[in-house]
């Protein structure tokens, strides 16, 4: 779930605030080792299996996975970036741009994708990957990978497998880090200064 | 809605985001099958009034990548010929639902004009003298990919000053990116003033290109001169023109540009368009890519996109995937 932790960062978006901790990085490093562990046994080894990270979360975490899958089996997976702004559904309905360039320096036709991704919400930016992912080839299998699923499922997509499952209301915001995972909220950029208790106006409100 | 009328619009902010979204677009480019389904459902309709090869194809094939319906809008075929007004036309093209409107004319100013007219995205494709802005973002994209930045990097361009759209468009982008520009040209071919250019102007080629980054040509641009501006187009050669021996001038790694059409043997020679400084076919290719960046910023970011003016952030509210 990339795209929200890119529309929580300025100049699009509001501001992320933390509530609570729901890893930390002791459970983040447990989880990827988990996962890695659950990729190997569900793919009989590692045969033809390749990492994809979703832009701008998954990418991290695809490189986290793939360093733990060559702790185990001393295999290095090939690792790639996919960026799915160009594909997105809601193109046209808020500001899409795509974040970096998708790359993925090998062949996945014939090959176990396993797209990696931060965080699962409504399954969009996932089929919006599904549909990029056919423009470089035809997979053998396409497996998901996520650090947390949140819920709230708008397609018939569910992951392979997850680092936690986390339910959240709709509104909440989940921000998976190298060291750990919060959820908050994020607050719109109109009062980007309130924190807390009393509210303060930012400067450029003054006056109106 | 917004447009792309002037490069001053951008800003060099607006100048970097179209830049970097331009590096995802030269991958797309760059796969097998090079079409994204971005811009389903949206039209872009050329309209020209002048003519054109590869601004028009270029802006063509940029729109047919991104998976939108292009139309094509040829004056010498059209009702312009039973005398049908600029206004009239632009308004019969729009009430067919078209997204976005790309402008060429031979007057300045009429992409601001048809702006007014129309709700959709105008983009200036070439307007008389003035700007062609899309020019300058591709050649800002193939300086930036060949040496990182423009920071610092000394640009000569060359050439018909006075009637170059592409010069006015381009020392602005060159210089908001932080190069330094000069301009050579004979003074016949110098604009009456260049107050307010942030450039250092030379009349002697010779004396520019040893410390050339990148040298730009223009186009001698025979059918906007009214008026006997040169004593021949030899003795421009002669003195203006990069010839073999003047190619090698220039330092070893230094970038020779070109917006086409190339008139050989006149501001360059064949043998110098075709050495490897040369970076006129990349100029081309890279042009499809910052098009369809364009494209893509003004139709496929709703009602607060970066080049939408200075809305800021707040436009965003809605839910995120």
């Amino acid at each position: 779930m990339a795209e929200r932790e890119r529309a929580a960062t300025p100049p699009y978006g509001g501001i992320f605030y933390a509530r609570s901790q729901v890893m930390d990085a002791e459970d983040l490093r447990r989880a990827v080792t988990r996962i890695a562990h659950e990729i190997v046994e569900r793919n009989h080894g590692l045969d033809g299996v390749v990492l994809i990270g979703l832009q701008t979360g998954g990418v991290p975490l695809a490189r986290r996975l793939a360093a733990a899958l060559s702790r185990i089996e001393g295999i290095d997976v090939p690792v790639g970036s996919i960026d799915v702004a160009l594909y997105r559904d809601d193109i046209g309905l808020r500001p899409v741009i795509p974040e970096a360039v998708t790359d993925i320096p090998f062949d996945v036709t014939g090959r176990t994708v396993v797209l990696v991704d931060d965080v699962l919400f409504t399954g969009r930016t996932v089929r919006a990957a599904l549909d990029a992912l056919n423009a470089y080839g035809r997979p053998r299998a396409v497996q998901l990978a996520v650090m947390v699923d949140r819920g709230h499922r708008e397609l018939p997509i569910r992951p392979d497998y997850v680092g936690k499952n986390l339910p959240t209301r709709h509104d909440e915001v989940v921000d998976v880090r190298e060291d750990g995972v919060d959820v908050g909220e994020k607050r719109g950029p109109e009062r980007p200064f309130e924190r807390g208790g009393g509210p303060e106006r930012p400067s450029t409100e003054r006056g109106r | 809605m917004n447009h792309l009328l002037s490069l001053a619009d951008l800003g060099a902010d607006g100048v970097d985001e179209v830049m970097r979204v331009t590096d995802s677009f030269v991958e797309v480019s760059e796969r097998a099958i090079p079409r994204v389904p971005a811009l389903r459902g949206k039209t872009v309709v050329s309209l020209f009034y002048e003519e054109s090869t590869r601004t028009r194809l270029s802006f063509e094939l940029a729109a047919k990548r991104l998976s939108a319906d292009t139309m094509n809008f040829a004056v010498s075929s059209s009702s312009v010929k039973k005398g049908e007004s600029l206004k009239d036309t632009c308004q019969t093209i729009e009430a067919m639902g078209v997204d976005a409107m790309v402008v060429r004319h031979s007057s300045a100013g009429v992409p601001w004009q048809v702006a007014s007219w129309v709700d959709c995205a105008v983009i200036n494709a070439g307007d008389g003298w003035h700007e062609h802005p899309t020019q300058a973002l591709l050649d800002c994209y193939t300086i930036r990919s060949h040496r990182g930045s423009l920071e610092g990097l000394r640009i000569a361009v060359v050439g018909d000053i006075k009637h170059s759209r592409v010069a006015r468009s381009n020392v602005l982008a060159f210089s908001l990116l932080g190069a330094e520009v000069t301009v050579v040209a004979p003074p016949t071919l110098l604009p009456p003033s260049l107050e307010g250019w942030p450039v250092e102007v030379s009349t002697d080629l010779d004396a520019v290109l040893p410390k050339a980054d990148v040298v730009y040509l223009l186009r001698m641009q025979g059918e906007r001169q009214t008026e006997a501006l040169l004593p021949s187009l030899r003795e421009y050669t002669a003195r203006y023109g990069l010839t073999r021996a003047r190619a090698r001038m220039l330092p070893d790694d230094a970038m020779v540009m070109h917006p086409g059409p190339i008139n050989r043997g006149v501001e360059i020679a064949s043998d110098v368009a075709d050495l490897p400084g040369s970076v006129i076919t990349r100029q081309v290719a890279n042009g499809v890519a910052v098009r369809m960046a364009v494209l893509f910023l003004l139709l496929g970011q709703g009602p607060s996109g970066p080049l939408s003016g200075n809305q800021g952030p707040s436009g965003n509210q809605g839910p995120s995937a």
